[in-house]
């Protein structure tokens, strides 16, 4: 019987929540590495049993661990993410030039046709490869050396790769997000790539239109509209028919237009969800209403999805990585939030229900549909 | 022999559950101890000293002997009682923050 792997990162451990297609009952294991931070896990799509995470903390740094058996059991591989070449500068939040150095793996995007190839969005935003199940990473240097890196700014998160998404239209084509930069695009493997950010407007950069220096929170892409994408911007919901050429509004009658996460129905391109939060200064629902918005129409009209969802004092966040859908017939929508609870409506978002309540704040959360 | 006592999740990570004891040849200093380690434990490569500068990661601290060793140079000699197996070299996860 059809069934899904939740996997979920949080701020001290990871967790798997598996269930069969009814998605009702579940079997939560973890927390695996336990004290450390997950920023992301995420499966192969071509070999469900291989899932890489990303693992760190500030006191001893990163750690990538691979498993090979559905997140039973797991082994730490490649971990060394050195910049190519000179590495130079970028901006630091003055202005002034800060020479690249790594940080930690925010994002890891696994090949829709190999196993063992994987890229990694990192901080200080770069984008790395590996083709040997991550026992070693190379920088995808263009991505910093063919666009404007050095007069990039970090995003109060940090200056972060955070958003990578393969076309399944064509393996050379890859888009990725980083605040605060803005998206960019690929269409030879990562060899050159350009800004694609033009119809992003953002207050308080010094021009609102510019190529780039938008706080691009997260953008999600249906396969089956390899041109359409969809952003969550630090203010903005926004679209592109145009693989990124040119963007627009499609924020609409939402009750908030800031948020962190943005996804897409498994089986309707049309089909967009989104997490309203109250402001950049207010990280928490309005009106401490936990309320998801679906739209049918690719946008501009919402409609809130509260039915189990908390509708009084809700004050968490759902960060940027922290929902996914599955692939079901009856699609399902997961988030987790950082005060600890992972929902799941296994009805599109018609309805929800918690499947865990207390865990660590959530990072992020992925699922796999499991055959 | 040298003994090294590692933070919680480096002794989790090296998969060792007290301390660790390593051949060291002369000087025996912070450097040639780390180098030790982390060749008898790969998986530690980057936990305790950055990989490409090898300079001590921030919330990482040593100590020896009652003495906090964080800010000394990397090749100066560890004390007597390090050296001779007495006392152990200790790599301490930082009190920093509390998330």
């Amino acid at each position: 019987m059809a069934g899904v792997r939740v996997l979920v990162g949080t701020r001290k451990g990871a967790f798997t929540l598996s269930a069969d297609g009814a998605r009702e009952k579940w079997d939560i294991q973890g927390p695996f590495f336990g004290g450390w931070e997950i920023y992301h896990m995420k499966g192969s799509p071509v070999d469900p049993n291989r899932i890489y995470a990303s693992q760190s903390t500030s006191w001893f740094g990163q750690l990538i661990q691979r498993s090979n058996d559905g997140g039973v059991t797991w082994e730490p591989v490649g971990k060394e993410f050195v910049y190519e070449g000179t590495v130079g500068t970028h901006q630091n939040f003055d202005g002034e030039p800060d020479p690249w150095k790594f940080a930690r793996v925010w994002h890891l995007e696994p090949s829709g046709l190999d196993p063992d190839v994987v890229l990694a969005g990192v901080e200080d935003a770069a984008l790395f490869r590996s083709t040997d199940g991550a026992a070693s990473w190379s920088e995808v240097s263009g991505l910093r050396n063919y666009t404007s890196g050095a007069s990039w700014q970090p995003g109060a998160g940090g200056l972060c790769l955070h958003t990578i998404i393969a076309s399944p239209e064509s393996p050379e084509r890859i888009f990725v997000a980083i605040s605060a930069a803005g998206v960019f695009r690929s269409d030879d493997g990562g060899a050159t790539w350009g800004q694609k950010n033009r119809g992003l407007l953002s207050e308080g950069i010094p021009v609102e239109n510019a190529e780039e220096g938008h706080c691009v929170h997260r953008i999600a892409l249906h396969p089956s509209r390899p041109d359409t994408l969809f952003m969550q911007k630090h203010w903005d919901v926004m679209r592109t028919d145009n693989a990124g050429e040119s963007w627009y509004d499609v924020g609409g009658n939402l009750p908030s237009d800031f948020g962190f996460v943005i996804d897409v129905h498994a089986h309707e391109p049309e089909t967009v969800y989104v997490l309203p939060i109250t402001s950049d200064s207010e990280h928490f629902p309005p009106e401490g209403k936990l309320r998801v918005y679906r739209s049918r129409s690719g946008g501009n009209e919402w409609e809130p999805l509260t039915r189990g969802l908390p509708q009084s004092n809700c004050y968490v966040n759902v960060l940027r990585d922290a929902m996914a859908v599955d692939a079901l017939d009856e699609c399902g929508v997961y988030f987790g939030t950082t005060g600890g609870q992972v929902y799941v409506s296994s009805d599109a978002g018609d309805s929800w229900r918690p499947i865990v309540h207390d865990l660590p704040a959530v990072l992020s959360v992925e699922v796999q549909t499991l055959a | 022999m040298i003994r090294v006592v590692l933070p919680y999740h480096l002794r989790n990570l090296a998969q060792v559950s007290a301390e660790v004891t390593l051949e060291v040849a002369p000087p025996v200093t912070q450097r040639t101890v780390l180098d030790a380690l982390e060749a008898r434990y790969p998986v530690l490569r980057g936990t305790v000293r950055d990989t490409q500068t090898q300079q001590r990661r921030r919330f990482v601290r040593f100590f020896a002997c009652e003495e906090d060793l964080s800010l000394d140079s990397p090749d100066e000699l560890l004390p007597d009682a390090v050296v001779a197996g007495v006392e152990p070299f200790f790599v301490i996860g930082a009190m920093a923050g509390g998330a």
